[in-house]
C-alpha cells in the first residue's frame, strides 16, 4: 500500500498530560510523527493538535481509531482527505555581513517573508507558508550560512465551511 | 469454621448518613464515593502517602478491606474479584514502590479488558517532580496500560474523578483506570456533595450496532456452507452467554471459544469444538481454516489464536463483532464489521437468523472430526499425568467451581481438560500471560463469592511468585483450594526448548523450590501431597472435605508436553499432535 503524508487534526481536552498521551500512543504503536503542533482551539478548555504522519491507509485508519480510544480526545479529522490549508512558520538566523544584507533582503521580499531582527553580522528571517515554501527558503538562504533554524511544524485547517 | 472475611456493616441508614453534604477530608470523600459506586471489597497495602486514607479506613466497616502481603497480590486479587463478579475491582497502594508494584497487574487487566479502579497515593503536591522520597510518576508510567488515568490536583475534583473513573472502567471496552492522589489532597477538606453528573464529551462507546450490517450478516449466514463462530472474552464481559446459546441453537453453527471465552458457551453442547489457536483442538483449527464464513464475536484475533496471519481463515468471509472499533481490522480485515456491545448485537441479531440447510454437510464433517481427533493424552499407571489431575478436579466438581489458573502448561491443560459450562468460571491471564496471577486472583474471586468453590490451579513456578498471599488465606480463612501441579521445571519454557531450541534446556530447573506442603503449613494453611492416582483421589477428597484453605501439591511427571501445538510462525492447521497422534 501507498505510504503518504497525512495531516490529522485532533481536538483534545486541555488536560495536563494530554500531549504525552497522544504522542505516547504514536510511539508505542509504531506510528511515525513528522511534526506535531498544539495550541488553543476556538473553545475554552479544548486544544487542537495537528499531527503530520506517514503511513498507508490501514495505518491511518488505526491511528484514527486508536486516537478515539483516548478519553481526552474529542474529535479526530483527517485533513489530508479534503482540500486544506497547511501552514508552518520558521525562524532562520542567517549569517549576513552588512554587504550581503541587500541580497538577502531580496530573497526575503520575493518570498513575502520578513526580517524580524538584525544583528551585527546576522539577521533573523521569519517565513510562513506550506512546507515546500519553507524548504525552498531554507535552500536559498543556505549559501549565506544558516546559524540557527527553528520550525514550528504544520498547523492546518480544511478550506471552506467544512 | 466460617470465613473470617471482614463483615460489611453498610445499611441504608448508614449510607444516608454518609451521603449527607458535609465538610470532610479527601480520604473520607474517597471512601464515601467508593460506597456510592457500590464497592463491597477493596484490596490494598498501606504506606506513607496513603496514611490519611488508611486513617479514614480505621474502624470503617461499610466495605471489606483485605490487606494482602504484596501490592501485586492486591491488584491480582482485585482483578480476580472483577472477573468473577463482573463488578469493578478496587485496589489501593501507596506512592513509589507501592504504586510500581501494581504495574504488572494493571497491564494484565488492560490486556484482558478487566474493569479496575486503582488508587495510588503520591507525595504531597509541593514535592511532585522533585524526586521526593517514594515518588514515582505513576500516571506517566502506566499511561500505556490504563484505559485512562487521573492525577488529582485538588480535593474538590475527587468526587467527579472517582465517579468518572468507575464509569470509564466498566463501560465500552472495559479496562483499568488509575487515580493518583497526592497526600495533601487526601488530607485537605472540602464540602462533599454526592450525586455528580458525568461530563465526558470524548467518550461515547457504541453499544447499538448498525442495522444494515446485521442484515448483511443474516444473509451471509443463509448463504454460507461452512460457517464457524469464534466466541471470545467479550461474550463473558457483556453477559451475552444466553444470547450466544440462543444464536447457536437457532443457526446450528459450530462454535469455538478462545481462552478468555471459555465458559461463555457450554462445553457440553455438541456444536462446541473446543479452543482455537496455538493449543487449540484439531477440529476448531481445521474448521477455521476451511470455513467460508467466520463470525468473530467479542474476540480480538490475538496472535495466539490466529497463528500466521497470512494464512489465517483463507477462504472465509470475516465478520467481526466488537465494542472497540479499533479492534476491527487491526489484525484481520473484516468483510462485515459490526461495532457494538455483544449482548445487544446478539439480541438484535437473533430474530433475524435461522438454521441454514446449506451447512448440513459441514455440521456432519465437524462432528466427524471431533470424533476422530478428540483431546487426548497417554495416561500412565505409575506416575501422575497433569491432564489426569485436571480431569480429577473436573469430575469431582462437576465443572461447577470457579477455576483460576496461573500461566504455563497447567493453564493450557486446565483450558483443555476442565469443562467450563458457566460464564466467569474460568479466570486466567490471557493477553499478558502473567505468572503469579492465579493464586491471588482466586482470593479475589472467593471474596466475590464466599460460598462458592474456588480452585486455583498453579504450576510450581507461578506459585512461588505470589506465595506470600497464603497468609491472608490463613488469617481470613478464605477457603480457596490451591492446587500446585509440580513438575519441578518451568514446563512451557521446557516444551519450547525441547521442540524449537534443540533441547538446549537453559535455566528451567526449579530445584530449590520449597516443600509446598511445609510452605503452606508455615503460613497456617493445610498442606497435602500426592504422587500417584490413589493418593491424588484421596488427598483431593480430603481437601474438598476440609473447610478453609488447603494447598494440594500434585507431583506429576516432568516431561509432559501440551498438545496439540501450533509452532509460532505456522498457520493454525499446521499442528504438532504429539503423543496423541
Amino acid at each position: 500500500m501507498m505510504m503518504k503524508s497525512h495531516a490529522i487534526s485532533v481536538l483534545v481536552n486541555d488536560q495536563p498530560g494530554v500531549l504525552q498521551r497522544v504522542s505516547g500512543l504514536f510511539g508505542r504503536r509504531g506510528f511515525n510523527i513528522e511534526s506535531i503542533t498544539v495550541g488553543q482551539s476556538e473553545e475554552m478548555g479544548l486544544s487542537r493538535m495537528v499531527i503530520v504522519t506517514q503511513g498507508d491507509d490501514k495505518t491511518l485508519e488505526q491511528i484514527e481509531k486508536q486516537l478515539y480510544k483516548l478519553i481526552d480526545v474529542i474529535k479526530v479529522v483527517n485533513l489530508s482527505s479534503k482540500p486544506m490549508v497547511g501552514r508552518e512558520l520558521a525562524l532562520i538566523k542567517v549569517k549576513s555581513e552588512p554587504a550581503e544584507r541587500p541580497e538577502i533582503m531580496g530573497v526575503v521580499e520575493t518570498f513575502r517573508a520578513a526580517v524580524v531582527d538584525i544583528g551585527t553580522n546576522s539577521m533573523i528571517v521569519q517565513v510562513v507558508g506550506d512546507t515546500d515554501k519553507i524548504n525552498a527558503m531554507i535552500e536559498l538562504l543556505h549559501p549565506y550560512g544558516i546559524r540557527e533554524l527553528s520550525r514550528t511544524g504544520v498547523t492546518a485547517m480544511i478550506r471552506g465551511n467544512a | 469454621m466460617s470465613a473470617h472475611i471482614p463483615e460489611v456493616q453498610s445499611t441504608d441508614e448508614l449510607r444516608q448518613k454518609w451521603m449527607k453534604p458535609e465538610i470532610i477530608s479527601g480520604s473520607e470523600i474517597l471512601l464515601r464515593s467508593l460506597l456510592l459506586e457500590g464497592v463491597e471489597c477493596v484490596f490494598g497495602y498501606p504506606g506513607g502517602a496513603v496514611l490519611y486514607i488508611y486513617d479514614a479506613l480505621y474502624g470503617f466497616t461499610d466495605f471489606k478491606h483485605l490487606l494482602t502481603r504484596h501490592e501485586q497480590g492486591a491488584i491480582h486479587a482485585a482483578d480476580g474479584y472483577a472477573r468473577a463478579s463482573g463488578k469493578v475491582g478496587v485496589c489501593i497502594a501507596t506512592s513509589g514502590p507501592g504504586a510500581t508494584n501494581t504495574v504488572t497487574g494493571i497491564a494484565t487487566a488492560f490486556m484482558d479488558s478487566v474493569p479496575l479502579v486503582v488508587i495510588t497515593g503520591n507525595v504531597v503536591s509541593s514535592l511532585i517532580g522533585t524526586d521526593a522520597f517514594q515518588e514515582a510518576d505513576i500516571t506517566g508510567i502506566t499511561m500505556p496500560i490504563t484505559k485512562h488515568s487521573y492525577l488529582v490536583r485538588d480535593v474538590e475534583e475527587l468526587p467527579r474523578v472517582i465517579h468518572e473513573a468507575f464509569h470509564i472502567a466498566n463501560t465500552g471496552r472495559k479496562g483499568p483506570v488509575l487515580i493518583d492522589i497526592p497526600k495533601d489532597v487526601s488530607a485537605n477538606k472540602t464540602l462533599f456533595q454526592p450525586g455528580q453528573s458525568l461530563k465526558l464529551r470524548g467518550y461515547n462507546p457504541t453499544v447499538i450496532p448498525n442495522r444494515l450490517q446485521l442484515d448483511k450478516l443474516a444473509t451471509a449466514i443463509q448463504e454460507s456452507e461452512r460457517p464457524v463462530i469464534i466466541a471470545g472474552g467479550g461474550v463473558v464481559y457483556s453477559g451475552a452467554h444466553e444470547e450466544l446459546l440462543k444464536f447457536v441453537t437457532q443457526t446450528e453453527i459450530p462454535v469455538t471459544t478462545t481462552l478468555l471465552g471459555l465458559g461463555g458457551f457450554p462445553s457440553g453442547n455438541e456444536l462446541w469444538m473446543g479452543m482455537p489457536g496455538m493449543h487449540g483442538t484439531y477440529t476448531a483449527n481445521q474448521a477455521i481454516q476451511q470455513a467460508d464464513l467466520l463470525i468473530n464475536i467479542g474476540a480480538r484475533f490475538d496472535d495466539r489464536v490466529t497463528g500466521k496471519l497470512d494464512g489465517f481463515a483463507p477462504l472465509a468471509k470475516i465478520v467481526h463483532i466488537d465494542i472497540d472499533p479499533a479492534e476491527i481490522g487491526k489484525n484481520v480485515k473484516a468483510d462485515i464489521p459490526i461495532v457494538g456491545d455483544v449482548k445487544t448485537v446478539l439480541e438484535l441479531l437473533n430474530p433475524l437468523v435461522s438454521r441454514s440447510h446449506k451447512a448440513d454437510a459441514w455440521r456432519s464433517k465437524i462432528s466427524e472430526m471431533k470424533k476422530n481427533k478428540p483431546w487426548k493424552y497417554i495416561d500412565s499407571e505409575t506416575e501422575l499425568k497433569p491432564q489426569w489431575v485436571i480431569e480429577l478436579l473436573n469430575d469431582t466438581t462437576n465443572g461447577e467451581a470457579i477455576v483460576t489458573t496461573d500461566v504455563g502448561q497447567h493453564q493450557m491443560w486446565a483450558a483443555q481438560y476442565y469443562r467450563f459450562n458457566q460464564p466467569r468460571s474460568m479466570i486466567t491471564s490471557g493477553g499478558l500471560g502473567t505468572m503469579g496471577f492465579g493464586f491471588p486472583a482466586a482470593i479475589g474471586a472467593q471474596m466475590a463469592y464466599p460460598e462458592r468453590l474456588v480452585i486455583s490451579i498453579n504450576g510450581d513456578g507461578g506459585m512461588q511468585m505470589c506465595a506470600q498471599e497464603l497468609a491472608i488465606c490463613a488469617i481470613n480463612n478464605i477457603p480457596v483450594k490451591i492446587v500446585v501441579i509440580n513438575n519441578q521445571v518451568l514446563g512451557m519454557v521446557r516444551q519450547w526448548q525441547e521442540l524449537i531450541y534443540e533441547q538446549r534446556y537453559s535455566h528451567i530447573d526449579l530445584a530449590g523450590s520449597p516443600d509446598f506442603v511445609k510452605l503452606a503449613e508455615a503460613y497456617g494453611v493445610k498442606g497435602l501431597r500426592a504422587s500417584n492416582k490413589d493418593e491424588a483421589k484421596q488427598v483431593w477428597q480430603e481437601a474438598m472435605d476440609t473447610p478453609g484453605p488447603v494447598l494440594v501439591e500434585f507431583v506429576v511427571c516432568k516431561g509432559e508436553n501440551v498438545y496439540p501445538m501450533v509452532p509460532q510462525g505456522s498457520t493454525i492447521d499446521q499442528m504438532l499432535m504429539g503423543d496423541s497422534e
